[in-house]
């Protein structure tokens, strides 16, 4: 928990991450990537640049996307963080997801986590987003393999699936 | 890319910030708002404080409120609340426009308010709106609190007025003038990155003429830059063609030392901001002559 006076050592840390509650002891210097990937072993939430540029570390806090490098652990305690192991539900995978497979918005694979969450908080606040919010969302985040034709369907592809399924 | 060790604290009151900077060295000491600019440094070991004091948890900082003169916003206010603020767009959409146009959603929902304006990067859209739009930064320390005009705040790169001991609480904004013209453009790779250059301009036309413009821009020199010969040479004058063309040539041989780095010369920045200055003007002007009319 976060103090009133400076610590060092470790600070304890209670979160929940995809609906699991979780109680750590964690260096204040640890990023929240480093946290669900080595702490939690949670390596879906994969590390690019460690400078905030790329995108590819997006997770969900308290529902809002944030880039997980840019982020320290210790700034979770109390909150609720969501990766892209939280996105399929009873082992069914989650729309996002079946639409990136469908249209083929991945190539390597690297980077596709990070699209999946930006894009899984815009479907949150606007479930029927135009081309030009699904584009800003997508131009914030850095693919080299696809060109970003291929993941713009796929968003479009899980936004059109979204909206069926809530009709 | 993994940051030094540091002593962390994250205070949830002004008084509880004031104190510990009181009892450490601080100069060995940094505040985090966002993190969106200070994290990449403590990655990249570019900044090695001994104390982080996180203001993440001062609630007291984290408001958009309107007063009698206009709307006061604390520094801890992240972008995303800004660009949801119903109030920043009918009050000042010129706000809500630069806003949009920093970074990308996840940047804008950790960065803050304050985090930029005490980053004082010389490519940042508000510093120049800030300035544009007549704001004013409060700052406090143990040694009481002081408000400081934009036009005094931003002093060379990343650098500020405010002391090492000082925390920015908020930034109080003006209203706009009734009928006033407004405008925001910037050139960037890309939607979000760091602009090239951008520019802003408000101003007002009365009887024709141009009244209190105000023109600033970013990503040209060490700090975003006001235009006061080139508001001076458009006051009085109709907002012609010709005179924006004069006023926006004035303004980019006004650069002393423009930036230059692997994104763009010297010389393409200076021409840079001549263009994008006389756009904004037009489009000000475009805005100021509609809302004389009333369409
Ligand atoms: C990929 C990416 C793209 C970006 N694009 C843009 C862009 O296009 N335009 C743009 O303007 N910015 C951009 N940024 C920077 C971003 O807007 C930062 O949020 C902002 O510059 C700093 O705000 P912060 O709240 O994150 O502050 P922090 O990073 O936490 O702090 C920045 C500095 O300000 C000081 N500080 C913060 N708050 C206070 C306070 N209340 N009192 C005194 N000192 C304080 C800190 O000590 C630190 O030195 C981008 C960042 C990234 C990672």
């Amino acid at each position: 928990m976060a103090s009133e006076s400076p610590q060092q050592g470790g600070i304890r840390l209670k979160v929940r991450v995809n609906g699991e509650h979780h109680e750590s002891v964690v260096d204040p210097r640890m990023n929240l990537a480093d946290y669900l990937r080595e702490e939690l072993r949670l390596t879906a939430t994969h590390v690019g640049c460690e400078h905030g540029v790329c995108g590819i570390c997006n997770v969900l806090v308290d529902g809002q996307a944030v880039r997980s490098c840019l982020m320290l652990a210790v700034q979770v305690d109390g909150k609720e963080v969501r990766t892209v192991e939280g996105l399929a539900e009873g082992g069914k995978l989650h729309p996002i997801q079946e639409a990136f497979i469908e249209e083929h918005g991945l190539q390597c694979g690297f980077c596709t986590g990070g699209f999946m969450m930006a894009l899984c908080e815009l479907f949150d606040r606007n479930p029927s987003p135009s081309e030009a919010e699904i584009k800003e969302v997508v131009g914030g985040q850095i693919c080299r393999c696809t060109g970003y034709n291929a993941i713009l369907r796929s968003a479009q592809n899980a936004a059109a699936k979204m909206s069926a399924s809530r009709s | 890319m993994k940051p030094a060790p540091f002593e962390y604290v994250a205070p949830s009151t002004i008084s509880g910030v004031l104190e510990i900077l009181g009892q450490n060295d601080p100069d060995e000491v940094k505040l985090m708002a966002g993190g969106q600019s200070l994290m990449p440094l403590l990655n990249m070991r570019l900044s090695r404080p001994a104390l982080v004091i996180d203001l993440g948890k001062v609630a007291d900082l984290d408001f958009i409120r309107e007063t009698d003169e206009g709307v006061v916003i604390g520094a801890m206010t992240s972008k995303r609340a800004v660009e949801d603020s119903e109030l920043i767009l009918r009050e000042h959409p010129l706000l809500w426009e630069s806003t949009v146009a920093i970074g990308h959603p996840p940047i804008r929902n950790r960065g803050t308010v304050g985090g930029s304006m005490a980053q004082a990067d010389p490519a940042s859209e508000y510093p120049a709106v800030a300035l544009v739009l007549g704001a004013e930064l409060v700052a406090v320390s143990a040694r009481g609190e002081r408000t400081i005009p934009a036009d005094d705040f931003f002093v060379t790169f990343l650098t500020t007025c405010l002391e090492p001991d000082e925390v920015l609480t908020e930034i109080r904004i003006p209203r706009l003038a009734p009928r006033s013209g407004w405008a925001f453009q910037e050139v960037a790779r890309r939607h979000g990155d760091f602009a090239i250059v951008g520019a802003t301009a408000t101003l007002r036309l009365e009887a024709g003429v141009v009244v209190d413009p105000r023109i600033a821009v970013f990503g040209v020199a060490d700090r975003a830059l006001r235009f006061s010969a080139a508001e001076s040479l458009l006051t009085g004058q109709a907002a012609s063609d010709e005179m924006i063309d004069e006023v926006a040539s004035q303004a980019a041989a006004a650069v002393e030392d423009p930036l230059e780095d692997a994104h763009a010369s010297a010389d393409y920045r200076r021409h840079l901001a001549g263009v994008l200055v006389g756009r904004v003007l037009r489009e000000a002007a475009v805005r100021a002559a509609e809302a004389s009319t009333g369409a």
